[in-house]
């Protein structure tokens, strides 16, 4: 069991939490995940890693109520535990000291994922850009923290309630147009957002990479229900990824198969709702 | 008395009842008709069945304690070289195995070594037995176990028995490995059979660590420099499923067997809502595959709800790989066997769902490397299938996590680990291998005898060093 160490709600259904998990996070890197499993009846489910903290052995885990899943997870209180909590997984995120100027992209919750890895390459002596997303002000997260870490932080919102009105390629739009110089884009959120940076990227010839979300199971390459096609090839998310050449992701078939259970997840989160487990 | 020539019949669930639930279809021998059983094993002096036996049980002494209704003596004479007696009186392909060198089965039919195997285990798990905890030592010796399916399970329990600490690291929340990730639960029953036998384990004094990835978590060197282990077992098994790659393999509703059997058996998705995970399978369902885990996928298929599952395969009924049992139950159940056809292409709706299967027929020709009959297609035979649901069960490759992270651990080029088939010796002193992350996917038995030698030679190789 891993006990759950603090709990914020950053904005509404949005929350912030940091997991006992010592081992984890000893071996945690930037760019990996865990799988958790709420409790004895839940769903195996992954979400990346906001940060960890190796005194403490602590895992930060940033996540939006969206399904049964997260809300059984938002209803565990402050020492109350989580069921099973696996990791790190997948392969962490290839960084040096020689990137040059190297953009991070977060759209929405994927902002916390962002950050340790734009930390580890702003520690590492490059220079650090983010471009933070989100539909309006409120729910934009991890601010503060990316402004600690990257040496320009740009912020864009759907309603223009802070920051440029528009999408995170207005952001980039408006680096490319100034002839900032870009090595490399990191994006993660939502599948139609990291598949507007890539479209954007590509004619710029811009190496980027992207971090994949799909549904999984175990996480460990048993039962590929994670895979994606890249390229000529079928990857398995959890093994091979999360992160990948985005100008090689298939996003139409990433996102189609994120819609496989579309109907059940309707179902599971009425169920979640009438068992009173979504307080 | 004249020895009957036939073995007696596993009573079961009637097909018709047993296609909708997900209850064991066999349901074991009664006192009398065991009793009946045992006394046609004629208790040959130079044993062949003992032969046949991975683990080399002593089959005619258990049977003969069985006849004299001793069954506590029965099952410890089982357990004497079988940690996990219940699970293989029910999975074991026995017919290959030990029934296959009885003598009566020149003539007859063998006696049913593997249901008498399971009435003994069955009586064992209903006495509520106590289990001596190990006494182990101040300085027992630690070893790490990687893996908590049959190979591992059974190398931790022959270690434990010898006196040395054995902790097992399971990747999954629950241990079992494809037993309880894979094998149905209508097949074998996780409370009842297998969680009960893992538990007599930890009784023993076995620690099992869940949701411990080795490789990620640890990586083999700090198990054996820093956490002091004298000693790895790594029996990570076959976990990495293979694709056809043929075109639609990514469509919504295709599976492989192994998410398609983990959501069901481990995640019990057969119990949606209740249990959160979900599973799809609609009305047609198309299993592509001949193997135990393509019966396993296809009755699961029809239990959740399908009307029509077709077993997609092809070669033909003589070289279909599954056991004879799984596929006489599987025909009685209604599965559609659709011998002979190989998918050639998976075709999607607009919305990316699966929609038909694309097959070709085949017919035999020379036989090839493996001694088959090669499937030769048939030209302009190509026609579709009308399926919800596609699950490939094709087999499984290793799983590289282990191995790409361990230095000096050889490989050979399918990526499974180099071991020896004696010892589980690799190539890397002190870390010992074997089940199918050796061998490639095999069966639950096999598994069970590598773990077995492997914790042997640990023991020689543990007290040399001493």
């Amino acid at each position: 069991m891993f006990k759950v160490l603090t709990k914020k709600e950053l904005s509404p259904g949005i929350f912030d939490c940091d997991i006992e998990a010592p081992q984890v996070a000893k071996k945690a890197r930037p760019g990996q995940f865990i799988v958790l499993r709420a409790d004895e009846k839940g769903e195996r489910i992954p979400l990346t890693i906001a940060d960890f903290d190796r005194e403490r052995g602590s895992v930060k885990l940033i996540f939006q109520v969206v399904g049964a899943s997260t809300m059984a997870l938002a209803s565990i209180p402050v020492g109350g535990e989580i069921q099973d909590f696996i990791g790190p997984l997948g392969q962490p995120s290839q960084i040096s000291a020689d990137m040059g100027t190297v953009v991070f992209v977060g759209g929405g919750i994927g902002v916390a994922p962002v950050y340790p890895i734009a930390r580890a390459v702003h520690e590492l002596g490059n220079k650090v850009i983010g471009i933070l997303g989100a539909k309006t002000k409120d729910i934009l997260v991890f601010e503060k923290e990316m402004r600690s870490v990257c040496d320009e932080v740009i912020i864009t919102t759907d309603d223009g309630s802070c920051g440029i009105k528009g999408f995170v390629t207005n952001g980039l739009q408006t680096l490319v147009e100034r002839g900032e110089k870009i090595a490399q884009v990191t994006a993660i959120g939502p599948g139609i957002m990291m598949k507007s940076v890539v479209e954007a990227t590509r004619p710029l010839g811009i190496k980027t990479i992207v971090s994949l979300n799909p549904v999984m199971v175990d996480g460990t390459g048993m039962c590929g229900c994670c895979r994606v096609q890249v390229g000529d090839e079928t990857k398995f998310a959890c093994v091979d990824g999360p992160e990948f050449d985005g100008h090689l992701v298939d996003f139409g078939g990433l996102m189609s198969r994120g819609r496989m259970y579309r109907e059940q997840e309707a179902v599971a989160k009425d169920h979640v709702c009438n068992i009173g487990l979504g307080r | 008395m004249a020895i009957s020539m036939k073995k007696h019949a596993m009573p079961e669930q009637a097909a018709s009842v047993r296609a909708h639930n997900f209850d064991e279809v066999a349901l074991g021998y009664d006192e009398e008709t065991a009793l009946s059983e045992a006394a046609r094993c004629l208790n040959c002096k130079v044993p062949q069945c003992r032969k046949g036996c991975p683990v080399e049980v002593n089959i005619p002494g258990f049977i003969a304690k069985i006849k004299e209704k001793d069954y506590a003596a029965a099952i410890h004479t089982i357990k004497e070289s079988n940690s996990l007696p219940a699970v293989c009186g029910r999975v074991c392909p026995q017919e290959n195995q030990c029934e296959k060198h009885c003598v009566l089965g020149k003539k007859g039919e063998p006696v049913a070594i593997g249901r008498l195997e399971r009435f003994a285990a069955d009586w064992q798990l209903s006495q509520n037995e106590a289990i001596q905890p190990v006494d182990f030592a101040a300085d027992a010796k630690k070893v790490a176990v990687i893996g908590a399916g049959p190979a591992g399970l059974t190398c931790a329990g022959d270690l434990a028995k010898k006196g040395y600490r054995v902790t097992v690291f399971e990747a999954l929340h629950t241990a079992g490995g494809v037993l309880s990730y894979g094998i149905p639960e209508f097949r074998l029953p996780k409370d009842k059979v297998v969680k009960r036998e893992i538990e007599n384990l930890t009784r023993l004094g076995v620690e099992i660590r869940l949701n411990s990835v080795v490789g990620r978590l640890y990586t083999v060197d700090e198990l054996m420099q820093e956490e002091g282990y004298s000693a790895v077992f790594i029996g990570t098994g076959a976990g990495l499923p293979r694709f056809m790659g043929i075109p639609g393999e990514n469509l919504n509703g295709v599976y492989s067997a192994n998410e398609f059997l983990t959501r069901c058996n481990l995640m019990k998705a057969y119990l949606f809502p209740e249990y959160v995970t979900p599973i799809r399978v609609g009305k047609n369902v198309a299993v592509v595959g001949g193997g135990n885990v393509a019966m396993d996928a296809a009755r699961t298929a029809l239990r959740l709800g399908a009307e029509h599952v077709y077993i997609v395969y092809r070669r033909s009924m003589e070289e279909l790989p599954a056991r004879a049992e799984e596929v006489h139950h599987a025909k009685e159940e209604g599965i559609d066997f659709r011998l002979l056809n190989n998918p050639v292409a998976i075709l999607g709706d607009d919305a990316g769902w699966v929609k038909e299967i694309r097959c070709q027929k085949m017919e035999l020709g020379e036989p090839d490397a493996s001694g088959r009959r090669r499937p030769v297609p048939v030209v302009g035979s190509e026609y579709n299938l009308a399926v919800d649901t596609v699950i490939i069960a094709i087999g499984t490759g290793p799983n590289p996590i282990v191995a790409s992270t361990t230095q000096g651990l050889d490989t050979n080029k399918r990526g499974n680990i180099a071991a020896s088939e004696e010892t589980g010796a690799t190539s890397k002193e002190g870390v010992f291998a074997g089940g199918d992350i050796v061998t490639g996917a095999a069966t639950v038995i096999l598994a069970m005898g590598a773990g077995k030698k492997a914790a042997a030679a640990i023991n020689e190789y543990l007290k040399s060093k001493q």
